[in-house]
C-alpha cells in the first residue's frame, strides 16, 4: 500500500476548477516529483493534500482518509509541507523557527536536533539568531526545508523549492536534498517546474497538465520520453 | 545528474539590492526617530526654561503613571492586533465592565482588593476566550471588517448592561495601595504618593510577565507564530483557533488589572463611562508605537502621558477641554513623519 494515494482528486477555487480528477501515489521511502508548466496545478495538488483547497475525490495518507481533517490535523499526523515562497516566520529567529517546527513533537530539548540542520545547512548555524525575515531567498528555502524536517515527518512536501532562487543557490538546495533523503529516508512528494533537477532526485514522477496526469513512470522512463524531453529538458 | 554532480555547496550569496533598501529604509526610520526624539528635548527646555525644572520634574512623575495605564491598555490592543489584524474597540469597554465586576467583589462581597481584581482578571480572561470561541472564530481569519464590527457590537452591548447594571452614577473603588494622604516618597523633591509607585511597579511587573509569557512558554511560541504567519502555522501543526484564543483571555485580563490601576488614584470614580477616554490615549498611544511592536505600546503610552499632562500644564490655553485633540494631533504628526509609527515594522516582503 502506498503512503499516500489520491484517486480521483478534484479541487476548485470557488467556481474555477483547477484539478479534475488526478490519481497519484508515493511510496514509502521514494522521493515523487510532480512537473509542469505554470498553472497547470501543481500547487493545487499539494494544497489540496494538506486541505487548503476545495477537494473531492479520495486522499489517504497511511490508509486514512483525511476528508474533512483541518490543515492542523493533517500536520499532526505527520505531512510536512514546505510552502510556495517558503512560509518562513520572517518575524522569529532561525532558531526559533525551527523550534516551531518541532511544536507537534513532545520533547523539549531539541539542542541535538538544532546542530543537525546546522551542520547540513552551516549558514543557518550562522544566522541562528537572526531573524528569518532577513534572511536571502535562498537562506530562507533551506530553513523552510529544516523546519519542515525538524517535525520528523513521514512525509515531506516541496512546492517548488527552486522558484525564485539563484540556479547555483537551486543545485546546491537540490544537493543537500539528495542528501536529506539518503541519510534521513524521508518519503517526499515535490512539485517542480525545473525538470533536470527534479529528475536527479527523483524516484518516480508525473507530467501534470492543465489540471490532468499527462504522463506517469519511473524517473528513467520520463527522462528519456521524447515528449517530455521537447517540453521540460529542452533538447 | 551531471547537473547536481557539478554543483558545489555554494556560499549563498545574500543579495545585496535587497540589503540596501533595507538598510535605506531603516535610514529612514531612525531619522523619524531621531527627530522625535529632539522635539522631545527641545520641549523638554522650553518646559523647563518657563516654570523651572522642579514643576517640570513634578509633573513628568505625575504623567508618568498615566502613561504606564495608556501603554498597559495600548499592550493588550497590540497583542489582538499583531495576531489577527483587528483593532478591538471592546477593550475598553472589557476593561471597564470586569472592573466593576472587581468592585462589586471587594465593595458588595468584601473580599480583599487585590484578591477581588485577581478573580475580576480571571473572569475577564474567561470572557475573552468565550468571545473569541463563539462570535470571532466562526469568521474568515483575513476579513477584518466583519470581526471588527463585532467588537463595536460588544462595546455597546457593555457599555448598556454596565448602565443597567450599576447605573451612571460615580462610585469609589477601593484602592490596591495604601493611599492615606501621608503615603508618599519624596523622589528628588517631588512628592509621590504609594499609588503612584504601585501602578509602576505593577505595571511594569506585567509587562515583564508578558514578554516572558510571550518568549519563554510553548503557548508563547505558537502566538508568535501565528502572528508572524497564519497559514505556516497551521502547517506545522499549532492550532490557530486555541492560539489566538489565548491571546483575546490576555488582552481581556491586561484590561481589566488597567481598569483597576486607573481608579487606585483615589481622585478617579468608577463609573460605565471611565474608560472611554483612556481607550482614545490608548489607541493614540498604540498607533504612536506602531501597532505590532509590544515595546512600542508602552513607549507611545508614556510619551502619550507625557504629552496629555504637558500640553495641559505648560500650555495654558489650551487648556484640559482641548487636550485629546491636541494629542491626537501629535499622533498625526508623528505617523506623517514615520508612517509605521516609532517601532512599528517596515515591511519590506521579498517576493
Amino acid at each position: 500500500m502506498s503512503l499516500l494515494q489520491l484517486t480521483g482528486v478534484k479541487a476548485s477555487y470557488g467556481p474555477v476548477e483547477a484539478l479534475h480528477g488526478i490519481d497519484l501515489h508515493v511510496d514509502e521511502g521514494e522521493v515523487t516529483v510532480v512537473l509542469g508548466a505554470n498553472g497547470a496545478g501543481k500547487t493545487t495538488t499539494i494544497r489540496s493534500i494538506c486541505q487548503m483547497v476545495t477537494t473531492k475525490g479520495v486522499i489517504e495518507f497511511n490508509g486514512v482518509s483525511l476528508e474533512g481533517k483541518s490543515t492542523t490535523d493533517i500536520a499532526r499526523m505527520g505531512v510536512a509541507h514546505v510552502p510556495q515562497g517558503r512560509g518562513t516566520f520572517a518575524d522569529l529567529s532561525v532558531e526559533e523557527n525551527l523550534e516551531v517546527g518541532a511544536f507537534r513533537r513532545k520533547e523539549r530539548n531539541l539542542r541535538a536536533d538544532y546542530d543537525f540542520w546546522y551542520e547540513i545547512f552551516p549558514r543557518l548555524g550562522e544566522r541562528r539568531a537572526q531573524l528569518a525575515g532577513s534572511l536571502s531567498g535562498g537562506e530562507q528555502q533551506m530553513l523552510a526545508v529544516a523546519r519542515a524536517m525538524m517535525s520528523k515527518p513521514t512525509l515531506l512536501l516541496l512546492d517548488e523549492p527552486s522558484l525564485g532562487l539563484a540556479p547555483i543557490i537551486v543545485q546546491d538546495l537540490f544537493h543537500r536534498l539528495q542528501t536529506i533523503k539518503k541519510e534521513q529516508g524521508v518519503t517526499m512528494l515535490v512539485v517542480e517546474q525545473n525538470a533536470t533537477l527534479a529528475f536527479a532526485i527523483a524516484d518516480r514522477a508525473y507530467v501534470l497538465e492543465a489540471g490532468e496526469i499527462a504522463l506517469s513512470g519511473t524517473s528513467d522512463e520520463l527522462k528519456n520520453d521524447d515528449a517530455v524531453r521537447r517540453a521540460y529538458l529542452g533538447y | 545528474m551531471t547537473l547536481l554532480e557539478q554543483a558545489r555547496p555554494a556560499d549563498v550569496q545574500s543579495d545585496g539590492f535587497v540589503e540596501r533598501f533595507r538598510s535605506r529604509a531603516a535610514d529612514i526610520g531612525n531619522r523619524g526617530l531621531i527627530l522625535t526624539g529632539a522635539l522631545v528635548v527641545i520641549l523638554s527646555v522650553i518646559f523647563i526654561a518657563m516654570d523651572g525644572a522642579k514643576l517640570f520634574w513634578i509633573r513628568f512623575l505625575d504623567a508618568l503613571a498615566n502613561g504606564f495605564i495608556y501603554g498597559a491598555v495600548a499592550l493588550a490592543l497590540v497583542l489582538i492586533y499583531k495576531a489577527t489584524g483587528i483593532i478591538n474597540f471592546a477593550q475598553g469597554s472589557m476593561a471597564m465592565f470586569f472592573t466593576f465586576v472587581a468592585w462589586v467583589l471587594a465593595r458588595e462581597q468584601g473580599w480583599p482588593v487585590w484578591l477581588s481584581i485577581i478573580v475580576a482578571m480571571v473572569l475577564a480572561a474567561a470572557f475573552g476566550a468565550a468571545f473569541e470561541r463563539i462570535f470571532v472564530r466562526p469568521f474568515d481569519p483575513s476579513n477584518h471588517l466583519p470581526i471588527t464590527m463585532v467588537t463595536i457590537a460588544l462595546l455597546s452591548i457593555l457599555d448598556g448592561l454596565a448602565f443597567m447594571i450599576w447605573a451612571a452614577d460615580p462610585k469609589g473603588f477601593p484602592s490596591p495601595f495604601p493611599s492615606k494622604l501621608s503615603n508618599y516618597v519624596m523622589i528628588f523633591g517631588a512628592k509621590v504618593f504609594y499609588a503612584t509607585v504601585g501602578i509602576w511597579i505593577t505595571v511594569i511587573v506585567m509587562t515583564v510577565v508578558i514578554s516572558l509569557l510571550l518568549s519563554k512558554t510553548k503557548i508563547g511560541l505558537a502566538f508568535r507564530s501565528v502572528s508572524s504567519n497564519l497559514e505556516s502555522s497551521r502547517l506545522v501543526g499549532i492550532n490557530v483557533g486555541r492560539t489566538l484564543q489565548f491571546g483575546w483571555a490576555l488582552a481581556a485580563a491586561i484590561g481589566t488589572l488597567a481598569g483597576s490601576l486607573v481608579l487606585s488614584d483615589t481622585k478617579s470614580l468608577l463609573d460605565p463611562s471611565f474608560m472611554a477616554k483612556i481607550l482614545v490615549f490608548s489607541f493614540a498611544a498604540a498607533t504612536i508605537g506602531g501597532l505590532d511592536s509590544l515595546v512600542g505600546a508602552v513607549v507611545g503610552g508614556i510619551l502619550v502621558g507625557q504629552l496629555q499632562t504637558m500640553v495641559g500644564g505648560y500650555i495654558t490655553f489650551i487648556g484640559s477641554d482641548l487636550v485629546l485633540a491636541v494629542t491626537l494631533s501629535v499622533v498625526i504628526i508623528v505617523l506623517l513623519v514615520r508612517p509605521n509609527g516609532l517601532f512599528g515594522k517596515v515591511r519590506v516582503e521579498r517576493v
